[in-house]
């Protein structure tokens, strides 16, 4: 069991989301940095659907009533067990009485925290994340509060040196360098009406950055930029099934791109698609920053996949091995 | 209560070729629309759809999202080359019989016009009608569920009377309680949780649209004949 003792409303269980029911109009849903989540179980020695924490409001407080593993990953944030500091990215043993804090990172919007065993809630239409749109899954199918008590799974969670062990994803450091310059670049795909888009547009869509609006949440991002986007013709769309992250052109100009609870059907016109090795990057941009849209191919992106693929594999893989040999 | 849609028609006859893109590297969105909504191009998507969730060859698929007149498939890039999977989804759309669609009807009752209908006498002014006949005309049409999306178990109707056509609210609405009868151009809908909403609210049903616990969690599902049955028409 865990405690929660500061908290907010954005706070919630996640995991990595809802696969075979978008055509009932369920949204994907999940962690908006999937990436994290999937290092922070790996930490810990969880499976890789085991439910975690999205930390998005700040400071976060919880009390472990049981010995656990745990890690941080996620935005660079100062984390402290008992008052001792705990680096991100970082796996460690917790005594059931100790007291977690996660404050708010320098750079980055999320942190996850993952705890072995993972946080046990009902499995709703197969998965544990918090549907908060809906108002279903997770806790209660909302954020968390003060004097919630989560219960774990059982799990002994993985066996640690007495220092812990961390791992971080070889793209972080990028991507907090560019966190911290103001500018994240994400790499796109071109969508179904990205031919119908005037020329200028288009060389606007990946020249300029866009800066993310105030109007940014798990659903999606409104962006702005300097001049809007326009098609060569206006069409009406027949409603349709949409990606996370699509980005969508509605008449007005401003882009849009939809995230883990957008609506699962769209009718505006798509100019583009996040590729999915990059969407965990979105799920860490502040409203304010600059997104710059690079255009890749498929193969491309293929590739970026495979790599954050075989590399959460090794880690899996090597973790035990590692584990035992440091003790 | 369980009607079936049986029509055998020759693979791919006077429909316009459809568009097949990818979306992002793990999806393939197929565009058979034009303009108006096409019952005959629906009934192959859903054909198409059941013998993509059917077809155990075709590894890695996650998804099969029917819209309107168009199909979303999305999969795992780093087991089915989304180039076979657009090439696999084309030759579908030629090869497939739209065959049976399981259609169930379902009545909705439905408490028109007051407070839970905000809208209904806006809508039957300027349809030039009286609420009465408004509710007559809506009540008595037989209506198609297309398919579901938007928010959980939202089903997009076919089968508005053309005189109930009407643009949708220049402005959304923030929140729309859940079981609000609605209308929204040339389309029929009940919202089935509190939700934002550009659409027209006409009343308001008991019934539970969507309820994640119950199996299945949809009361309607794509090829559903739909009725609203009016209870009440208030003031």
């Amino acid at each position: 069991m865990m405690q929660v003792l500061t908290s907010g409303a954005m706070n919630l269980v996640q995991d990595r989301g809802r696969t075979g029911y978008l055509h009932l109009g369920v949204c994907r849903g999940g962690a908006m940095d999937a990436l994290s989540l999937d290092y922070a179980n790996a930490l810990v020695g969880n499976e890789a659907d085991a439910a975690g924490i999205e930390i998005a409001m700040f400071p976060f407080k919880l009390r472990f009533d049981r010995d656990a593993v745990f890690a941080c990953t996620g935005g660079d944030a100062r984390i402290e067990l008992d008052g001792s500091l705990v680096a991100p990215w970082w796996s460690r043993s917790a005594r059931a009485g100790q007291t977690l804090v996660v404050q708010r990172p320098a750079r980055g919007m999320r942190v996850v925290l993952g705890v072995s065993g993972g946080v046990d809630v009902p499995l709703l239409l197969g998965a544990r994340g918090t549907d908060l749109k809906a108002g279903y899954g997770g806790f209660e199918g909302r954020g968390l509060k003060r004097l919630d008590t989560l219960a774990l799974h059982p799990h002994h969670g993985l066996a640690l040196p007495g220092a812990g062990l961390g791992c971080v994803p070889r793209q972080v450091p990028e991507l907090l360098r560019q966190l911290a310059e103001g500018c994240v670049t994400v790499r796109v795909l071109p969508a179904a009406e990205f031919e119908e888009f005037t020329a200028e547009s288009v060389q606007r869509l990946f020249g300029a950055p866009w800066t993310v609006t105030a109007d940014a949440n798990r659903q999606g991002y409104r962006l702005q930029g300097d001049a809007p986007l326009q098609m060569t013709a206006r069409r009406e769309l027949l409603s349709h099934g949409i990606v996370p992250g699509v980005v969508q052109v509605p008449p007005a100009g401003q882009p849009i791109i939809q995230l883990a609870e957008a609506n699962t059907c769209g009718g505006y016109p798509k100019i583009a698609t996040v590729i999915e090795a990059d969407l965990w990057r979105l799920g860490q941009v502040p409203s304010g920053c600059a997104l710059r849209f690079e255009r890749v191919d498929v193969a491309a992106a293929i590739a970026a996949l495979r790599e954050q693929d075989d590399d959460l594999r090794a880690l899996r893989a090597n973790l035990p091995l590692v584990a035992k040999r440091l003790q | 209560m369980n009607a079936v849609i049986d029509k055998q028609e020759p693979a791919g006859a006077g429909l316009r070729k459809p568009r097949a893109h990818l979306a992002g590297a793990g999806g393939v969105y197929l565009d058979c629309g034009n303009a108006d909504i096409d019952m005959s191009i629906q009934e192959r998507i859903w054909a198409m759809a059941r013998a993509l969730r059917e077809d155990a060859r075709l590894e890695g698929i996650r998804e099969v999202v029917p819209g309107v007149n168009n199909l979303l498939v999305l999969f795992d890039p780093l087991r089915l080359d989304p180039g076979a999977a657009r090439e696999h989804v084309l030759r579908l759309w030629e090869d497939i019989a739209p065959g049976r669609t399981e259609s169930r009807q379902v009545d909705i009752p439905v408490v028109y016009g007051g407070e839970p209908g905000i809208d209904l006498k806006d809508l039957a002014e300027n349809a030039g009608l009286r609420i009465q006949d408004y509710v007559e005309l809506h009540s008595s049409a037989t209506y198609q569920v297309v398919c579901l999306g938007s928010t959980p178990g939202f089903a997009y109707m076919s089968g508005l009377p053309q005189r109930l056509h009407a643009p949708r609210r220049s402005s959304p609405r923030l929140r729309v309680p859940g079981g609000s009868v609605m209308i929204g151009g040339v389309q029929a809908g009940v919202i089935p949780g509190d939700a934002p909403s550009g659409w027209h609210i006409l009343g308001r049903t008991a019934l539970d649209i969507f309820d994640p616990r119950r199996d299945p969690p949809c009361l309607l599902m794509p090829g559903d004949t739909v009725r609203f049955v009016p209870q009440k028409v208030l003031a």
